[in-house]
């Protein structure tokens, strides 16, 4: 039915099955569509959103995603400014799944403030000190970047190639690639800081509160090596998973390699940058605010069993086994590794959110603990639909893997 | 004289004793009603109810007969800093769109509600929670007659934004307004209190200039047993609290290992 638009001497499932393929996360996709609809139309009371969870769940799912779209600048930083070619091969991908994730995620921060219809107030009444500014700044450039990175693998539609204007368009966009992934790379290193930073400058959370250099406290840099350790793994966990729902290899295994390597070194080095963040915290900054280590886990269910799990289960652990070629070269453990160093980075996320709110900081008060409602979940989850969405139109029509016909040849 | 509006200096702030505070609560309730507080049919879900003056209640953790308690009333607290420094106080300084600013001239940190965009990260970056976000339309229950209490000097807030304690700022207004009509520059100790501060039955809230030495928040403030919440973090809070009980004191920070009293 479809395939005069599919790409030229690969193969796709039929019509019907990828209906079939794509129903479920449309119903998701319209499950977050209703809880949206409710909340800009009733409020955020429909949340479990609270004067104690100002930030809860969306912040949780944003931060996560966004740091997991990091693979897209990243990649493009290593595939056009360092020249790593092998990297071709996957950088569609890579920007792809870079495009869903910061595009679900402002869909996500549309719905999480209060008066959406004053959002261009950002813009518009600009505070400069705020770090908020400078991530919205960044982010929607950068989103405007993502789109710029996106429009030539869809102009590569079979169809959409045999226009003359668009074919030649796209192809010049090819050729300045490079300057748009270093502004990519520039725009991003702002706004994965500053999202750390948004955490480090409140002062008035001990939990969350860190010393820093010049404007910039160290959050800032952590969130940035964080974001560029973990967003290549999602990018080879996507991959992966494409490779392991077609049943066919999509990318030669020295991209791979490449991003798994170096997304080891880089969370080796975030390992000892974070554990160095963490003790000064411990022995420096929280007692000055008057706080003990043991005073933040003294009630509820987040315990000191979070900082072992993040350091060195989702931390430590991945770093020796992407950083060691025999394990990574294992498909199980290089799965394993990039879910381990994926996970660590959302609950870093996490903590910084949850974890601070949930604290009082007034030695009179009192913790509180959250649990989201079904349409925190629904948008959520419709996030991720959306990404399946995307990434799966994408595949089907569009030639994301370069090399899919070469290590797919059809037989006759 | 010129009969203009003085834009000097001034430093409000505000003296609660605690040792004559008796935990009524009435400092909420006229808050509530003088700044148009919104309500909602069932108040029992207290992370979401708006309270700009909440009263905490503290122990001494121990047994009868030594158990002890008090009561300690939490308007904004109006800081002059972020804690590292920076002449704003952190939800000045968070703000996206430059909806929440320190007043210099006054030291009152206001909330512009029709600037605000409800991304609360205000809210986040308070340590008192002083902050609290609508989250439902405004509502005052017309057959309960609560609209006939509505005061035309306050706006009401809209769904989805900040609001917080403005230490009655139109009350401000309205005494530089008489003032400047009687051709006075300056308006007296007493001319301008909070609502809290004339409502409570025991007297507890004294308010004032605190840069001027003749007012009583200012003389206050020097005292030993005097002390403010969350010292440590060096926002700088306006608010001020008296006791004479030591754990008291020490129940207002993090566990400091020894009290000292505020200097300056």
């Amino acid at each position: 039915m479809d395939s005069k638009l599919l790409p030229e001497g690969v193969e796709r499932c039929s019509f019907g099955m990828f209906i079939l393929w794509m129903l479920p996360w449309l119903a998701i996709l319209a499950w977050g569509g209703l809880a949206a609809v409710l909340c800009l139309v009733k409020g955020l009371n429909q949340t479990n959103m609270s004067n104690v969870f100002a930030f809860a769940l969306w912040i949780v799912f944003d931060l996560g995603v966004i740091a997991l779209g990091a693979g897209a600048f990243f990649s493009g930083f290593l595939t056009y400014v360092v020249g790593k070619k092998e990297l071709k091969n996957i950088i569609n991908a890579a920007v792809i799944i870079g495009f869903i994730c910061y595009s679900g995620a402002t869909a996500m921060l549309g719905i999480d403030i209060g008066q959406p219809i004053r959002g261009w107030f950002i813009f518009w009444h600009a505070n400069i000190h705020s770090m908020l500014v400078e991530v919205s700044f960044c982010i929607t450039c950068y989103l405007g970047v993502l789109i710029v990175e996106f429009v030539p693998i869809i102009l590569e539609n079979r169809k959409l190639d045999q226009i003359k204007e668009l074919h030649i368009f796209g192809h010049n966009l090819h050729h300045i690639m490079g300057v748009i992934a270093a502004s990519g790379t520039f725009l991003s290193f702002f706004h994965q800081g500053s999202l750390g930073g948004m955490f480090g400058v409140m002062y008035g959370r001990p939990f969350a509160a860190r010393d820093g250099f010049y404007i910039w406290p160290w959050t800032f840099f952590l969130f940035v090596l964080s974001a560029i350790a973990s967003g290549p793994c999602f990018t080879i966990i996507c991959t992966k998973l494409t490779e392991l729902l077609t049943r066919k290899k999509l990318v030669p295994d020295n991209a791979i390699q490449l991003l798994a390597k170096v997304s080891g070194w880089l969370l080796s080095l975030y390992m000892v940058l974070k554990i160095a963040d963490t003790l000064v915290w411990i022995y420096d900054i929280a007692p000055r605010a008057g706080f003990k280590f043991m005073d933040f886990y003294r009630e509820g269910p987040y315990g000191v069993w979070m900082v072992a799990a993040e350091l060195f289960v989702c931390g430590i652990i991945p770093a020796i086994m992407l950083m060691t070629p025999k394990i990574r070269e294992n498909q199980g453990m290089l799965v394993t590794a990039c879910l381990l160093n994926c996970t660590g980075i959302i609950l870093n996320r996490f903590v910084f959110i949850i974890v601070t709110l949930a604290i009082p900081v007034m030695p009179f008060d009192r913790f509180l603990s959250y649990l989201p409602t079904w349409q925190e979940w629904a948008i959520g989850f419709a996030v991720i639909a959306y990404g399946f969405i995307v990434f799966s139109l994408s595949y089907r029509y569009l030639p994301v893997f370069p090399k899919e016909r070469e290590l797919n040849p059809i037989a006759g | 004289m010129k009969k203009e509006h003085d834009q000097g200096k001034y430093k409000y702030g505000m003296v609660i004793d605690l040792d004559k505070c008796t935990g009524c609560g009435t400092c909420m309730v006229a808050c509530a009603a003088e700044n148009n507080v919104s309500v909602r049919p069932d108040e029992s879900d207290k992370q979401r109810s708006i309270s700009w003056m909440q009263v905490y209640k503290a122990d001494n953790g121990k047994e009868f007969p030594e158990a002890e308690t008090v009561y300690f009333p939490r308007p904004c607290m109006h800081c002059e800093q972020d804690g590292r420094g920076g002449h704003a106080p952190s939800c000045v300084s968070v703000c996206v769109a430059t909806a929440t600013t320190l007043d210099k001239n006054t030291g009152i940190v206001s909330q512009i509600y029709t600037r605000c965009i409800g991304c609360r990260y205000c809210q986040a970056a308070c340590p008192y929670k002083a902050r609290y976000f609508n989250w439902w339309d405004a509502y005052f229950p017309v057959d309960k007659g609560l609209e006939r209490y509505l005061s035309p000097e306050v706006s009401p807030r809209m769904r989805g934004v900040i609001e917080k304690c403005s230490f009655c700022h139109h009350r401000l207004m309205r005494a530089r307004t008489k003032a400047y009509a009687d051709g006075r520059r300056k308006i007296k100790e007493n001319e301008y209190i909070t609502a809290c501060a004339e409502a409570c039955p025991a007297q507890a809230i004294t308010f004032g200039d605190l840069n001027n030495p003749k007012h009583k928040v200012a003389q206050l403030i020097k005292s030993k047993n005097a002390f403010r919440i969350l010292e440590r973090l060096n926002t700088k809070p306006k608010v001020y609290y008296l006791s004479s009980r030591d754990w008291v004191r020490k129940i207002a920070d993090n566990p400091v290992d020894e009290f000292s009293p505020i200097s300056g």
